[in-house]
């Protein structure tokens, strides 16, 4: 009991302070593979506190809503990533709250945000939450199909014991779980603002989303939204380990060693992911806004097709 | 036949009517005659997995029959086609890729409905090989009927002749002499309609096979 308490507070404490580490280390990678020398992986951390230190300005007809809007994002987007195993299965709050309670979490962190967005009454913003708005209806439905394919699939909606399932001898291969796999990843890179999507390195450009509806935030104020958006990431990125590479991950109750273990396999299924994750950005080119629905259409008639082939290639064992 | 064994069968006839999406889903020529290799490949996996799961050497040659016929002369032969056509440009559809992808879905599920109700007497393994060989049959049905581009149309009829050849591995039994005849008769439909390519091309100057409806004589 006490153990699931420490595991659960120091994932709290983890997913916070690994997150800027994460996006450093994407664009470090990124820069590296455009053969850029690139800026330090703890740039986000000097990021993040120099915006903490600037004054906020705010706009003069901004409601409490902008202003308070921020620090809602923050704080459903960290609890939704301290929901997510990262090194251990054994959490206390894993029996209070599921995959789809995960699933609310960001889309409240959304619908906030494009709030906000509008708030201002600045075009930018407005074509920012609505270009948002229209990925989403297509976005969320197909996680909630991943989530569905694998609940189905592992007979439980919970991470921790989905992440049990997966390591145990039942699991095996079977296509429905591969294709909410690549759902699950279109859905990633379509969430988090990253190429084909959106481009993470802009700050005025016709085609952004994420940027467009953040545009008239300053000081702290940005500050908390940028960590909430890398927070995101190793969020879906965790999710994906947690259920797809469970290896290494610490059982409830093991062992010192085990869990010694469980942060160094996180760390590594980490870096291997961000590699990908860039690995891909470099290669495509960013989408015509206009084609993204499709993309994200894709990812969610993958997840579709996954729970209805689930009930046919169920292997009678 | 241990479960992994039968796990990685269906992943691989999962990943056919997956390949025959991703087929419907391509909009240029390059990428289209590309993900046709890949099925092809995909399917010569499949048959060849299920040659060792059945211990059934003959299926070996339809597996590299497969996979040199439809995973490398084809796609290559069609390479050279689309660039002595010229049209290497983006593919008209009659019905847009979303509709087209839910049509899909739509024929998958009928598919499963059919097929597994109708062989209730087959093993259990059989009769889930055979609903995912009539989705990518019905796949390529669908490619003909949407696409406009007589090339694209090959294409479709290609990957539906592909999902035959799973549905023969599948149910054990089919001689060797019919899929080797079977695969020629592909090859040499390819080389008719290869000429005929084109001879639509010469006659009416664009090979959109909507160009062909007014010499109906209706």
């Amino acid at each position: 009991m006490i153990q699931d308490w420490l595991t659960q507070l120091s994932q709290v404490a983890l997913v916070l302070g690994l997150a800027p580490l994460l996006s450093g280390v994407t664009r470090k990678i990124r820069a590296r593979l455009l053969r850029r020398r690139g800026p330090s992986v703890v740039q986000p951390y000097r990021d993040l506190l120099k915006l903490i230190h600037k004054e906020a300005v705010v706009a003069e007809n901004a409601s409490w809503l902008f202003r308070s809007a921020p620090y809602a994002i923050f704080a459903t987007t960290w609890v939704a990533a301290t929901l997510v195993p990262t090194f251990a299965t054994g959490l206390t709050l894993s029996g209070a709250a599921d995959l789809i309670v995960i699933v609310a979490l960001l889309g409240t962190a959304r619908f906030l945000l494009a709030l906000a967005a509008l708030d201002v009454g600045t075009s930018f913003g407005g074509i920012g939450s609505s270009r948002e708005m229209m990925f989403a209806s297509l976005a969320e439905p197909a996680m909630l199909m991943a989530v569905f394919t694998l609940s189905l699939f592992a007979g439980s909606t919970q991470l921790s014991s989905i992440s049990t399932f997966m390591l145990g001898p039942n699991a095996g291969l079977s296509i429905s779980i591969a294709l909410a796999l690549i759902a699950l990843i279109i859905v990633t890179i379509g969430e988090n603002a990253r190429i084909p999507v959106d481009n993470p390195a802009t700050h005025l450009e016709l085609t952004m989303v994420h940027e467009a509806m953040i545009l008239e935030y300053s000081g702290r104020h940005l500050a908390v939204i940028e960590a909430a958006a890398s927070m995101k990431l190793l969020l879906y990125l965790s999710l994906i380990a947690c259920v797809f590479v469970p290896w290494g991950t610490a059982a409830a109750g093991a062992g010192v060693l085990a869990y010694a273990v469980g942060l160094g396999a996180y760390a590594a299924k980490l870096a291997a992911f961000a590699f990908l994750l860039v690995l891909f950005e470099t290669a495509v080119a960013k989408m015509r806004v206009f084609r993204v629905p499709e993309f994200l259409g894709v990812a969610l008639m993958l997840g579709l097709l996954g729970t209805i082939l689930l009930f046919v290639s169920r292997v009678p064992r | 036949m241990s479960p992994l064994d039968s796990d990685i069968a269906h992943l691989l006839a999962g990943s056919m009517v997956l390949v025959s999406f991703l087929l419907l889903y391509q909009d240029r020529m390059f990428a289209l005659l590309n993900f046709f290799a890949i099925h092809a490949c995909v399917l010569a996996c499949s048959v060849g997995w299920q040659a060792y799961m059945q211990r059934a050497p003959h299926l070996f040659i339809t597996a590299l029959i497969a996979l040199l016929f439809k995973g490398v002369i084809i796609p290559v032969a069609l390479h050279r086609i689309v660039v002595r056509l010229g049209i290497h440009r983006t593919i008209e559809n009659v019905v847009s890729i979303g509709p087209t992808m839910l049509f899909g879905i739509a024929l998958v599920g009928l598919s499963i409905v059919v097929m597994l109700p109708v062989t209730q007497s087959a093993g259990a393994f059989v009769r889930e090989d055979l609903a995912f060989a009539l989705s990518v049959v019905l796949l390529g049905f669908l490619m003909m009927v949407t696409r406009r581009n007589a090339v694209s149309q090959v294409i479709g009829f290609m990957s539906l002749e592909n999902g035959l050849v799973l549905a023969a591995t599948g149910a054990r039994g089919m001689p060797l002499v019919v899929e080797i005849s079977v695969g020629f008769s592909v090859l040499i439909a390819f080389f008719v309609v290869g000429i005929f390519l084109f001879r639509i091309r010469e006659r009416f100057d664009t090979v959109d096979l909507q160009a062909l409806d007014m010499s109906r004589g209706e």
